[in-house]
């Protein structure tokens, strides 16, 4: 492939995605099958933009599989793997088991050696992760008991790909073309014993790189603030796992997952997650534009029944074991309802196993194209069952549906409430001032350092930056009620608060300011909470220092205050007549000459007068009067 | 040596007459404390063990205040509330403040012959007071008869100069055992503890 070539098939997938994608999204069917679609069209069957190297670049975007590993096992923090380890392991493991042996019998039944069989039962048990929360978290389903328990078997299934990986080369009848996968496998020429020493060697060194070397690595990096060297680190991290696993013989998948758990609990996951995010994303695509370029429609065409008929069979099977594992654990009818719909398709992992039983000549090339329509196709459905679901079946139940979405609220809302951007000598007091009472903070900063020496106290803190959408999205702030901004540069707050405004508008902000200037523009940006920092320290000062010459405690505090609320109303008065630019330096000049009039003359005695209930000299003027007459 | 505790409100005592030469007077006196509870807490932030701390130490405790609007200023109440807690003023443990004095010393704007049922406020100062001397019982204090200062507002300098001395001489006496505290229940003003006409009478 020459460069221009090269360029030339960026060019087509790229506009092929940018085209089809947003399309897809307009008419409800969500991004995967966008991709798909764009796969088809730009595919043999349609336009033949790509042909054979269409297999080529399947190869290289499964990376993005093993990119999507590694961010499912960031995810996994061990307290939410442990809350949910009942419907994972129970729910998740019986409806993989429960389908896998089901989809393997009629596999058997209708011919396939008992090999192919189970492993036919155990690609077909899984469903599609990035369609089924994409569809639930759109239609703000996720709360639900179905959508937890979606959530806990798509988990499980997720993990257990990593198994089914292991096992279909030891299903694979003769290991003869396991060579071909791994070319220069480390272990091949060495004895059972060593191979088992080397595979462990591997593990213990993503561990042990992933507990000691990431963080100060991480720190060095972030010294050295030139941002694109996270993205780079972070690539590296994946890359480098694959290689080792590849090296080893082990999937590269597995590895990428096991690297990710062991950063489950570092600083710098928010960091991480926020740079390999849009290459997973931009390979998963590519995957998915693949699968869809590689779709056989003559195949289609030759057998549409079969092949309609099978689509039909497998979720039929998949969504009545699902709605007896739901009964057993008693979902409610029209939750259940909407965990076998979810579920009942299959996932975008079944074209990574099928491309993979292919390679290790497990299943035959035929009926693996013919899997392959099958699961796009099935794929293609979940977005129209989902619909079906809300505009026909949902309405007849809709009154129970609050009251399981009460039930669920409490199991799912483990985001913080509040988000702290800047934990500097600002945001640190009001950061610990939350946690004495009890509030839990997702706080970000920029400053490693910091970040290091706040971890040390055993104080999370997240490295990053604030002002990136991926970060803050991350952080949970689609979840969060408050976003404390008290970062030190202006430039990154005014950053924060336009992104929490356009994205997250149901966030209260609360701003730290220092300029004038800044406040003004923050009272533009509509901000109603504006914290400029001196200001009561200073008044503190002020109101100690008229203690000290003599003044009443009460009086020097109620005099802070007034001054207080006097500056701030002034401020604002400012504010608003600001937009004309000239004015507004005439009218700062005005103020300051009023200011200094209202400092000079009587008028502050005005505002320090207000307690006139406690000032009897009008009624003791009243009474001599009358004494007088 | 009776321990004397005059806890002192006055949101305003800049622009007092009275209640400030009242408390340059007494300040300084031995074996009196004065406890300025809005110069210790402007914020109206009371430290409840610190108070507690105090009423435990001494045997009378005396509130000196303006007499605002039938009552106390603001802190008071505050003091009230936070401080007299139950199970420690009240209730079947809340024995600490047994067998203490306590009493208000007020100055009021206008005269004696103004709380009585033909005058503007109908009502003697005794009536307006029950919350405190009610207070005082459930803690198991015994409620002495209010110092009343009358009549401020017709008041000169001298007036008050007279008056803040009075009200010195008679602390004093009941810092040196000279006044039996277990007669002050019995007085309808602590100003007669002193065998001396009351303001009212003098004007």
């Amino acid at each position: 492939m020459n460069q221009h070539s090269l360029l030339f098939q960026s060019m087509v997938y790229l506009a092929a995605a940018i085209v089809f994608v947003p399309l897809a999204k307009k008419m409800g069917l969500g991004a995967v099958l966008g991709y798909l679609i764009a796969g088809v069209i730009i595919g043999p069957s349609v336009m033949g933009f790509i042909g054979k190297e269409g297999e080529d670049i399947m190869h290289f975007a499964e990376f993005g599989v093993v990119m999507m590993l590694f961010l499912i096992g960031m995810e996994l923090e061990p307290t939410l793997l442990w809350r949910l380890r009942t419907s994972i392991l129970g729910l998740g493991g019986l409806q993989v088991l429960g389908s896998a042996a089901a989809i393997a019998g009629l596999a058997y039944l209708l011919g396939q050696p008992f090999n192919a069989s189970l492993a036919l039962g155990m690609i077909l048990s899984l469903s599609s992760t990035a369609i089924v929360l994409q569809t639930l978290n759109e239609k703000g389903w996720m709360n639900t008991a179905a959508g937890q328990s979606a959530f806990s078997v798509l988990l499980f299934q997720d993990i257990a790909v990593i198994p089914m990986l292991a096992i279909f080369p030891l299903l694979a009848s003769g290991a003869t073309n396991t060579a071909d996968l791994h070319e220069s496998s480390l272990r091949d020429n060495l004895p059972a014993w060593g191979q088992t020493l080397v595979v462990l060697g591997a593990v213990a060194a993503i561990i042990i790189a992933g507990r000691y070397l990431v963080n100060p690595l991480m720190r060095i990096i972030a010294r050295t603030r030139v941002r694109e060297l996270f993205t780079a680190t972070a690539l590296l991290m994946v890359v480098a796992i694959a290689v080792l696993m590849n090296l080893v013989g082990l999937s590269s998948a597995l590895g990428a997952f096991l690297g990710g758990v062991v950063l489950a609990n570092s600083e710098y996951r928010h960091e991480l997650e926020s740079d390999i995010e849009p290459f997973k994303g931009l390979l998963l695509g590519l995957f998915f534009i693949a699968v869809g370029a590689s779709i056989d429609f003559t195949l289609i065409m030759e057998e549409p029944l079969l092949i309609f008929g099978l689509v039909l069979g497998l979720m039929v099977i998949k969504a009545a074991v699902l709605m007896i594992l739901g009964k057993v654990f008693k979902l409610s009818t029209d939750q259940n309802l909407l965990f076998a719909f979810a579920l009942a398709d299959i996932g975008e992992f079944a074209f990574v196993l099928l491309a993979f039983s292919n390679q290790v000549r497990l299943i035959d090339a035929r009926l693996s194209a013919m899997l392959t329509a099958i699961v796009a196709i099935s794929m293609a459905l979940t977005p129209l069952i989902m619909l079906l679901y809300e505009k026909v079946i949902q309405p007849r139940f809709t009154r129970q549906i609050p009251k399981s979405d009460e039930r669920s609220t409490d199991e799912i809302h483990e985001k913080n409430p509040v988000i702290i951007a800047g934990f500097g000598r600002f945001g640190s007091m009001t950061g610990r001032f939350l946690r004495a009472n009890g509030i839990k903070c997702t706080i970000l900063d920029m400053d490693s350092d910091r970040v290091d020496a706040l971890h040390n106290l055993g104080i999370k803190v997240y490295y990053g930056d604030a002002s990136r959408y991926d970060l803050l999205a991350a952080a949970g702030a689609a979840d969060a009620k408050l976003l404390i901004i008290a970062t030190d540069q202006y430039e990154q707050t005014r950053q924060i608060v336009e992104l929490a405004h356009k994205y997250f508008p149901h966030l209260q902000l609360l701003v730290r300011a220092q300029q004038v200037e800044d406040t003004f523009e923050l009272m533009d940006q509509g901000v109603l909470h504006i914290y400029r920092e001196t200001v009561d320290t200073s008044l503190r000062m002020g109101a100690d220092a008229l203690r000290m010459l003599g003044a009443r405690a009460y009086h020097s505090e109620r005099a802070a205050r007034t001054f207080f609320r006097q500056d701030e109303r002034t401020l604002k008065g400012l504010s608003a007549m600001r937009d004309d630019k000239k004015q507004y330096l005439v009218s700062m000049r005005e103020r300051i000459e009023e200011m200094e009039k209202l400092i000079a003359s009587d008028r502050i005695k005005t505002w320090l007068d207000e307690g006139q209930g406690w000032d009897p000299e009008s009624i003791r003027d009243e009474v001599r009067g009358e004494a007088g007459n | 040596m009776a321990r004397v505790l005059i806890n002192f409100a006055h949101p305003a005592l800049e622009k007092s007459r009275v209640q400030k030469q009242l408390l340059t007077t007494i300040k300084g006196i031995k074996g009196i404390t004065i406890n300025d509870l809005y110069e210790w807490y402007p914020d109206l932030d009371i430290d409840v063990a610190r108070e507690q701390q105090l009423l435990e130490k001494h045997d009378i405790i005396l509130l000196q205040h303006p007499f605002y609007w039938y009552s106390a200023p603001a802190i008071i109440k505050q003091w009230m509330d936070l401080v007299l807690e139950h199970g420690w003023a009240y209730g079947h443990t809340g024995k600490a403040l047994q067998g203490k004095y306590f009493g208000n010393v007020i100055s009021a704007g206008s005269g004696e012959k103004n709380y009585q049922p033909e005058g503007i406020h109908r009502y003697p100062v005794h009536q307006f007071l029950l919350p405190f001397s009610q207070t005082a019982a459930l803690c198991n204090m015994q409620y002495a008869a209010p110092y009343v200062i009358y009549g401020v507002h017709r008041m000169d300098i001298e007036d008050i100069r007279t008056a803040a001395q009075q009200y010195r001489n008679m602390l004093e006496l009941l810092r040196d055992d000279k006044i039996d505290p277990a007669a002050l229940p019995r007085l309808t003003y602590m100003n007669e503890a002193l065998q001396l006409p009351s303001q009212t009478r003098s004007v």
